[in-house]
């Protein structure tokens, strides 16, 4: 590679600065959505070295399903004092409790969308004017159509038929008092580049993400950990299973897959053979053929 | 072919951007679906998806274009509203495809796709040759300045694979191409249905001597795509940790948008003119000794001059223009037409001002490249050029020297929607003082 050329890493890593820095520098009030994943965590880094020397100039941010990995929650909380970064925590079980979210029925709620109340509430709680998230455009076919500034009106909501187009490296994040923007830095990120990021920067990632033995249950060909947000459907049982998570969200809709990768090379090479996307194994994505959609209409991440 | 990644290959992969343009049947979303299949950059549970969802609409073949249409009101309706991105890689690059609709909102999206291409695809039916559209798809490229342009023949395999047909369009839209500036074109005969040409060398075309689709994406050079020749630097924000460790740090923050800058370098602040020199440059791989563009930095100076956000760091000799008059082809996404005398926001590099089109100058009928300059009225997925005066003196060079420096935005300030698209030209040599080295660089 000639002295000029940047390599594809480089590229998107750079590219990811500069919006950081546009969002700092074209809003009052900014936040990092933070989940302890790794698309967060990556994101943490960006923003560390977008503004160093300096701290990072917004808070991490954190909606907490209470149904999350343990193994998450005391990721995020050794990350942001490992930092001096601050991290704000808002409950879906405060929501529910304030009559403002209703729990799902059934025998295995799922508060992912629930999210979206509490997410709403504290944006307006907290007046952050824009959010950063690591959602990338190859995650989800609607996914694909989001702008990095993505418009959000006074009621969270956002338009996809009527964004603005984004041209050359020109974000233009004017908006009326009320709105805000989210915004996605890694838009151009794929998984495997998220991965070859974390193992070039060595990156520390939760456990969870690497090989391990757990208790597993198989329910619609998904490995579900054993949690105490699951309940057994008659005739099921938990196993032993060598295990690692490709995404980490709730514990009620990330399923696990059978892998013995236990370094990040062995992940990058599972990553490049794998023939199911990352979010296959999210339950909450094959509720509709636009879940997804539905979901971000609303005013989820 | 395959993204096996069993070494650290990946650290020396780079990155290519293009933009296919094409319309409904020409085959761009079989073509995009050939390369994503073959790169094996589509899923399992991606496919499955798709089957069901081609079986429940009752059509016979895989619908591959619902990969990219992902919009529920795509979906119904069978077409693409907006840009879609799709990723995919090989051992030696990964791409990085914005697949522009043909028909909705053409200009607009095809536009913004160009914005940030290294190539385009362009598509050309075998049996229909070089159409209306093929034009107005290669003119958008070539004022958008898309440095290499792939012109593929497709359907290849309706013609019997004829040198003739493919010869015949070769220098239709050559003779064509000639009225316009597009520095690099490649012509592919192709069949996506098949794969003919696509991945591999297709064996029932000989007499094509080139290379494949896919290794000439591959290879292209695009090394000299970014201008290192002009430095340039907006900044973006200042950085002043205001901790005991770094208690006189005070960085500049931006992406360079030109050029090379060195530790030592001796610097211009635009507009206050003061000089000074680089003292440290901070990228993200920590303290470095010189950034070019496209890279993030942060830029500490010797002496301690104002500097914000909006004002650009150059280099004492090689200025870009600084004028409150720019003069810019338009691209216009609004339904309501451009006010003479209307004013916008105009957003160029990190700096935001209010400005007022004075003049609108003609508009391009895109069709037949003709200047309509009685009257014009630029309005929706309309081009045209424009002067407009700005609130205060842009830093500019002309979009066809530095995509990053003379680019700008409109702003609608009810709206706050973005509805224009600018490519500044380097002003008339009557207009301006101008440095006799541009000279040639001339109009857009």
């Amino acid at each position: 590679m000639s002295s000029y050329n940047l390599t594809h890493l480089a590229q998107l890593e750079h590219e990811a600065i500069f919006i950081m820095r546009e969002v700092a520098a074209q809003f009052e009030r900014p936040a990092l959505l933070f989940s302890g994943g790794k698309d967060s965590i990556v994101m943490v880094r960006l923003a560390q070295k977008a503004f160093a020397p300096s701290k990072i100039p917004f808070p991490l941010v954190h909606i907490d399903t209470g149904h999350n990995f343990p193994e998450a929650i005391g990721f995020r909380d050794w990350l942001a004092k490992d930092l001096g970064a601050r991290l704000i925590v808002r409950y879906v079980e405060d929501s529910i409790k304030a009559g403002r979210a209703v729990e799902e029925k059934g025998l295995n709620p799922s508060r992912n969308g629930l999210q979206t109340v509490t997410l709403l509430d504290s944006i307006e709680e907290l007046k952050f004017d824009a959010c950063l998230g690591g959602a990338r455009r190859d995650e989800e076919k609607a996914r694909a159509k989001e702008r990095f500034f993505s418009h959000r009106d006074e009621f969270g909501q956002w338009d996809p038929k009527n964004q603005r187009p984004e041209l050359w490296n020109l974000f233009n994040g004017r908006k009326n008092h009320g709105e805000h923007f989210r915004v996605f830095p890694l838009s151009n990120w794929t998984e495997m580049d998220v991965w070859q990021y974390i193992t070039r920067e060595k990156i520390p990632l939760p456990p969870l993400y690497f090989s391990h033995e757990r208790e597993v249950v198989n329910r619609n060909g998904n490995w579900l950990a054993n949690t105490p947000f699951i309940t057994l459907l008659p005739g099921e049982k938990y196993e032993k299973r060598i295990i690692r998570f490709r995404t980490v969200g709730d514990a009620t809709c990330t399923g696990a897959v059978e892998s013995t990768a236990s370094t990040l090379g062995e992940i990058i090479q599972e990553v490049a053979s794998a023939r199911q996307t990352e979010r296959g194994t999210r339950a909450d994505d094959k509720r509709s053929e636009t879940a997804m959609e539905d979901r971000k209409k609303a005013g989820y991440f | 072919m395959s993204t096996s990644a069993s070494d650290t290959h990946y650290l020396s992969m780079d990155l290519l951007r293009f933009t296919t343009a094409g319309s409904v049947d020409d085959g761009k979303s079989t073509l995009i679906g050939r390369l994503l299949y073959d790169s094996k950059a589509i899923f399992e549970d991606q496919l499955d998806a798709i089957e069901r969802a081609t079986e429940q609409r009752g059509e016979e073949h895989l619908n591959l274009s619902l990969l990219t249409d992902g919009l529920r009101a795509e979906r119904e309706q069978g077409i693409t509203i907006d840009v879609a991105y799709r990723y995919f890689a090989t051992p030696k690059r990964k791409f990085i495809i914005a697949d522009t609709p043909g028909h909705i909102q053409y200009t607009r999206n095809m536009v913004t796709g160009a914005s940030t291409a290294n190539l385009a695809i362009i598509l050309i039916d075998a049996r229909k040759g070089v159409i209306e559209q093929t034009c107005r798809h290669s003119f958008i490229a070539s004022l958008l300045r898309i440095p290499h342009l792939v012109v593929c023949v497709n359907k290849m395999d309706l013609v019997d694979f004829k040198q003739e047909v493919f010869d015949e369009i070769v220098e239709k839209y050559s003779e064509f191409a000639s009225r316009m500036e597009i520095a690099d074109v490649k012509f592919i005969p192709i069949s996506a249905l098949h794969g003919d040409n696509v991945v591999d060398k297709s064996e029932r075309m000989p007499w094509y001597k080139g290379a494949s689709l896919l290794y000439t994406l591959e290879t292209v050079y695009i090394g000299s795509d970014a201008n290192h020749v002009d430095p340039r630097f907006p900044v973006q924000t200042v950085i002043r940790p205001n901790s005991t460790e770094h208690h006189d740090f005070r960085g500049f923050a931006g992406r360079v948008a030109g050029g090379v800058f060195k530790v030592g370098d001796e610097v211009l602040a635009l507009p206050s003119g003061f000089a000074s020199r680089i003292k440290s440059l901070h990228s993200s791989d920590g303290d470095v000794q010189e950034v070019f563009s496209p890279m993030s930095a942060t830029i500490t100076l010797e002496d301690e001059i104002d500097i914000s956000r909006g004002d650009m760091l150059v280099k004492p000799h090689n200025s870009p223009h600084i004028s409150q008059d720019v003069e810019a082809m338009i691209c216009w996404f609004s339904d309501k037409k451009i006010q003479p005398n209307g004013k916008y926001i105009v957003r160029h590099t990190t700096k935001e001002v209010r400005a007022v089109v004075k003049t609108i100058r003609y508009k391009v009928d895109i069709n037949t490249l003709h200047k309509i300059e009685a009257n014009p009225e630029i309005g929706m997925n309309d081009i045209g050029r424009i002067h407009l005066r700005t609130a205060s003196p842009l830093f500019f060079d002309g979009y066809r020297r530095n995509r990053n420096t003379g680019s700008l935005i409109l702003i609608d300030e009810s709206t706050n929607a973005t509805v224009g698209a600018g490519m500044i030209l380097w002003p008339d040599l009557t207009e301006t003082k101008l440095p006799s080295q541009f000279v040639e660089m001339g109009g857009l």
